[in-house]
């Protein structure tokens, strides 16, 4: 296996004397997991074969297109047609070499591969679950420290630099930043279990080597262990809807120190924002808050202006959920209502109930209501929606 | 074509006239014809909507369409060459080769012949109708889910997703009438002496492939309307929430979805040997291995469909099982590769186009299948998969291994069909064309989806950026280059050197011995093979 491994440095040599640009990446991005290490070797040792293959084939019927040309004189071997002994036996040697590379050669290292990447539960030291949307990831973290820590990611690249025409300059990491990043601590393997709301979507990080399609409905699960500090960016790549360029994945990973300042921090943070939802809420505090909440969420489809994008997206300008009643004369929130209509969604509409918190909900609703052309003058307060929750 | 010139020869060749001619037909060549025209039409309609992708994606940033839009044209630029560029294609020359190679007067059911081909038309308007239709504002434009229908996304998507699972079951209804005329012509109308085991390549890669798409397009059909009552009538078969599974869906379609690479393949595999030996002036090597290996691979390709979705999750032993079964495709194709080069070797070869094709798509789809072989391994896949490594790997055996065997049979036979020989310099222009710009396209894909560029995408990161101008700029060229192979056509429908009844020097089989252009009705006295 030696020789195969000094096959796959020397051919990887060659490109990268071949890449004078360093722009140019010939290879798998460096591998971060024992999983991604692991494929990086199949990947170059099964490529090595191949070439190898391909190589000697081709060499075999190059020799043969020059050598024997009408147009060089050769004459066509008048072969009476060979015994079916001897052709059975000429063509069973490509069987069998193929028989070998495949089942020992190939096989052999694959399977074990397999069983090391459908390993998830072996040693591992905390458990997080992925639930894709459109177009957005949301982490949850379901044991340890971190347990109950949650929060939704999304792309943070400004919607300027995305939009049609769009000279200027672009961001470094263009389309693969996020506002808020999944953290994971170096060293631990981590099982993952994911999940969708809607669609397909597929979390994939190339370093970590693993990928899984997120089922709505089912759980599947996977695991990573970070072996190298630093921040890991990839892209769903389960084609999920016209957002699907813009859903991208974005890892750091912190040493355990950093990532237990990170978990304290964290919930801190979740605390504060849990306690404001019972306090009482000027508008113009809602309104502000609304703005962003809108921009990040919303304004893929219902457009920053409230136009939408009639007929898949309708517009919020002057909306008939938007500016009739949030509230029946019970008190309840009523069906098809605006509060309804964001917490619950409808068809392609997501229900946002598990991926905003009571003032983000609130906030919105309210921005809704009383901007983007709309000045229905109502204030829906964090606390109204913590209780129309129960 | 020019069957009228011929007609002084063939007092029964009184047909209609003008539109009514090909409206009305059952004449197995007029047919064909008719198949390899359309095909020819749907290739250019299919790579336009590819090369306005390509255009979007020559540099990072939105420029030209909305990612909207963006999903409709991949998803249906696929069906379109699959459906409608290259089935059309392998029919046609069914239509046109089979009877002729076999000694055969005409298809064995020339009415059901006609509407085979008359369903395909109305299913390609109702693939593209979608986009004309949002232009005034019904629907929201063709399906945008990728040829392959995945709900949940196929259940929210709008009416793009109706047309398009009525499309595909017109075209399923056209491919198994086609099979079942073909079955029934292969079995039943062979001259006198002609054994299975004597039947020329093309027809044995044919028979399997009709097998194989009677076997799977039902169950194709089954799927897309069990997905059309999801979307309508309330039901939940691919609805976790009702009790289904979205993955069940991923397994009924690629049920056909895996044999359907070898639906297109099959025919073109029977071309190869062919093309060979005539260029080689020497018989086949390994007639009999051949066969066998078609069969083979005919067998397999039934049961290894979830290596389509390895990432989706499923128990090791069924990872293992279905890797497995996937590499053991390698087997039957190494013997197959070694008849086809054992076939060249110590021939006397000359290198006219169809030559020129052969040899460049045993090359080509030879990186195909290996790259196909480094798919297998599931590990490695969960990386490959929906990246655009994928997308190289299967444009090296669709494209190289599909549309280029295609244009080596319409090189091959093309003489025959119209009585003049095409224009040779443009024809080998066309091909080295051809190939140099196919591999720009793809190369710099492979190493794209190795960096970790996921398909499907309308705008990209920007370590991307180099990579995609390179391929974009050779996607236009392949896709300008493939004028010249509509003109060399054109003009040799309309003229030319008059071709003789061999054609080519080293050319052996039934079709070679009628006149060029064969008479209206082939074979009046049925020949007798010894």
């Amino acid at each position: 296996m030696q020789f195969f491994k000094k096959i796959g440095v020397g051919l990887a040599l060659m490109m990268a004397s071949v890449s004078a640009f360093a722009e140019y990446a010939w290879n798998f991005p460096e591998p971060v997991t024992p999983m991604a290490l692991d494929t990086l070797h199949v990947h170059n040792k099964f490529m090595a074969i191949c070439m190898i293959i391909f190589v000697v084939v081709l060499a075999i019927m190059v020799y043969s297109i020059f050598a024997h040309r009408k147009s060089k004189g050769y004459k066509a071997v008048a072969d009476k047609p060979p015994s079916t002994a001897i052709e059975i036996f000429w063509t069973l040697i490509p069987f069998a070499i193929l028989l070998l590379i495949d089942f020992v050669i190939m096989g052999i290292p694959a399977y074990h591969s397999v069983v090391m990447m459908e390993d998830t539960r072996t040693e591992a030291k905390m458990v997080i679950k992925i639930t894709g949307s459109q177009w957005r990831w949301q982490y949850e973290y379901l044991d340890g420290d971190a347990k109950g820590i949650k929060f939704v990611s999304n792309l943070s690249t400004p919607q300027a630099q995305m939009d049609k025409g769009y000279q200027g300059a672009k961001d470094e990491n263009y389309l693969l930043e996020v506002d808020n990043r999944l953290v994971l601590p170096v060293g631990e393997k981590v099982r993952i279990l994911m999940t969708a709301s809607d669609v397909l979507h597929n979390w994939w990080v190339p370093q970590f080597g693993s990928s899984r399609v997120a089922v709505p409905g089912f759980l599947r699960e996977t695991w990573v262990q970070v072996e190298k500090p630093g921040t890991y960016r990839g892209q769903c790549k389960e084609l999920c809807g016209k957002g699907h360029g813009y859903m991208p994945v974005v890892v750091d990973a912190l040493p355990m120190e950093e990532y237990k300042v990170w978990v304290a921090a964290k919930k801190e943070e979740m605390a504060k924002a849990s306690a404001g939802a019972d306090k009482e809420w000027t508008k113009e505090e809602l309104m502000a808050e609304g703005k962003t909440v809108y921009e990040k969420n919303c304004a893929v489809c219902h457009q920053v202006s409230g136009a939408g994008l009639p007929p898949a997206f309708p517009a919020l300008t002057g909306s008939k959920i938007a500016t009739s009643p949030i509230f029946g004369e019970d008190g309840k929130y009523l069906k098809d209502g605006h509060l309804d209509r964001v917490l619950n969604g409808i068809r392609v509409m997501p229900g946002w109930k598990a991926l905003l918190n009571d003032v983000e909900i609130a906030a919105v609703v309210t921005y809704e209501r009383n901007a983007l052309g709309n000045s229905v003058g109502d204030v829906l307060q964090p606390s109204q929606v913590k209780a129309a929750r129960e | 074509m020019s069957t009228t010139t011929t007609a002084h020869h063939d007092e029964h060749a009184e047909h209609p006239t003008g539109i009514m001619r090909w409206l009305t037909t059952t004449n197995h060549k007029d047919i064909g014809t008719m198949y390899l025209t359309f095909s020819l039409i749907m290739f250019f309609v299919g790579g336009a909507m590819i090369l306005g992708i390509r255009a979007e994606l020559f540099k990072p940033g939105l420029q030209l369409i909305n990612p909207d839009f963006f999903n409709q044209l991949i998803g249906v630029h696929a069906l379109v060459m699959i459906f409608a560029a290259l089935m059309p294609a392998a029919t046609g020359f069914a239509n046109w080769m089979i009877p002729l190679q076999i000694g055969a007067p005409d298809m064995a059911l020339p009415r059901l012949n006609n509407w085979g081909f008359w369903l395909l038309p109305p299913s390609a308007i109702l693939l593209t109708l979608p986009f004309t239709l949002a232009l005034f504002g019904i629907g929201d434009g063709a399906l945008a889910t990728g040829w392959t229908f995945y709900p949940p996304l196929s259940v929210q998507g709008g009416i793009g997703v109706d047309f398009a699972i009525f499309a595909v079951h017109l075209l399923g209804i056209s491919s198994v009438l086609g099979s079942i005329n073909i079955i029934v012509t292969v079995f039943n109308m062979r001259a006198p002496g002609m054994t299975l085991m004597k039947m020329p390549m093309f027809v044995w890669g044919w028979l399997i492939t009709a097998f194989l798409l009677i076997a799977t397009i039902p169950v194709l059909a089954g799927a897309v309307t069990m997905l059309l009552t999801d979307r309508h009538f309330g039901t939940h078969f691919f609805d976790a929430a009702g009790g289904g599974d979205p993955i069940m869906f991923q397994h009924l379609f690629w049920f056909f979805g895996h044999p359907e690479v070898y639906i297109l393949l099959l025919p073109v595999w029977g071309f190869i040997p062919q093309i060979l030996e005539t260029f080689s002036r020497k018989p086949m090597y390994g007639y009999k291995a051949q066969v066998y290996s078609f069969w083979g691979v005919g067998a397999l390709s039934v049961v290894v469909w979830a290596h389509h979705f390895f990432t989706a999750g499923m128990p090791v032993p069924a990872l293992l099982y279905f890797m497995y079964s996937t590499m053991a495709i390698s087997l039957p194709l190494a013997v197959m590769f070694f008849c086809w080069i054992k076939t060249m070797w110590r021939g006397s070869m000359s290198f006219e186009t169809p030559m020129l094709f052969t040899v460049g798509w045993i090359i080509l789809f030879g990186i195909g299948g290996l790259t196909g072989l480094v798919l297998a391994d599931v590990a490695a896949d969960a990386q490959y998969h929906n990246s655009y490594f994928i997308v190289a790997h299967f444009h090296y055996t669709l494209f190289a291994g599909g549309i280029m065997g295609i244009m080596a049979g319409t090189y091959y036979w093309l003489p025959k069909m119209t009585g003049h020989m095409y224009n040779e310099k443009l024809g080998k222009l066309h091909f080295w064309l051809t190939a140099i710009s196919f591999n720009l396209t793809f190369i710099p894909q492979f190493f794209l989806g190795l960096a970790g560029m996921p398909r499907r995408i309308p705008d990209y990161a920007l370590q991307f950026a180099e990579f995609n101008m390179i391929s974009s700029i050779a996607a236009f060229t392949l896709g300008i280059s493939q004028l010249l192979f509509v003109y060399n056509i054109i003009s040799c429908v309309k003229g030319g050197k008059k071709a003789t009844d061999q054609v080519w020097e080293g050319a052996k089989g039934l079709e070679w011995t009628l006149p060029s252009p064969p008479p209206y009705h082939s074979f009046a006295e049925q020949p007798v093979i010894k």
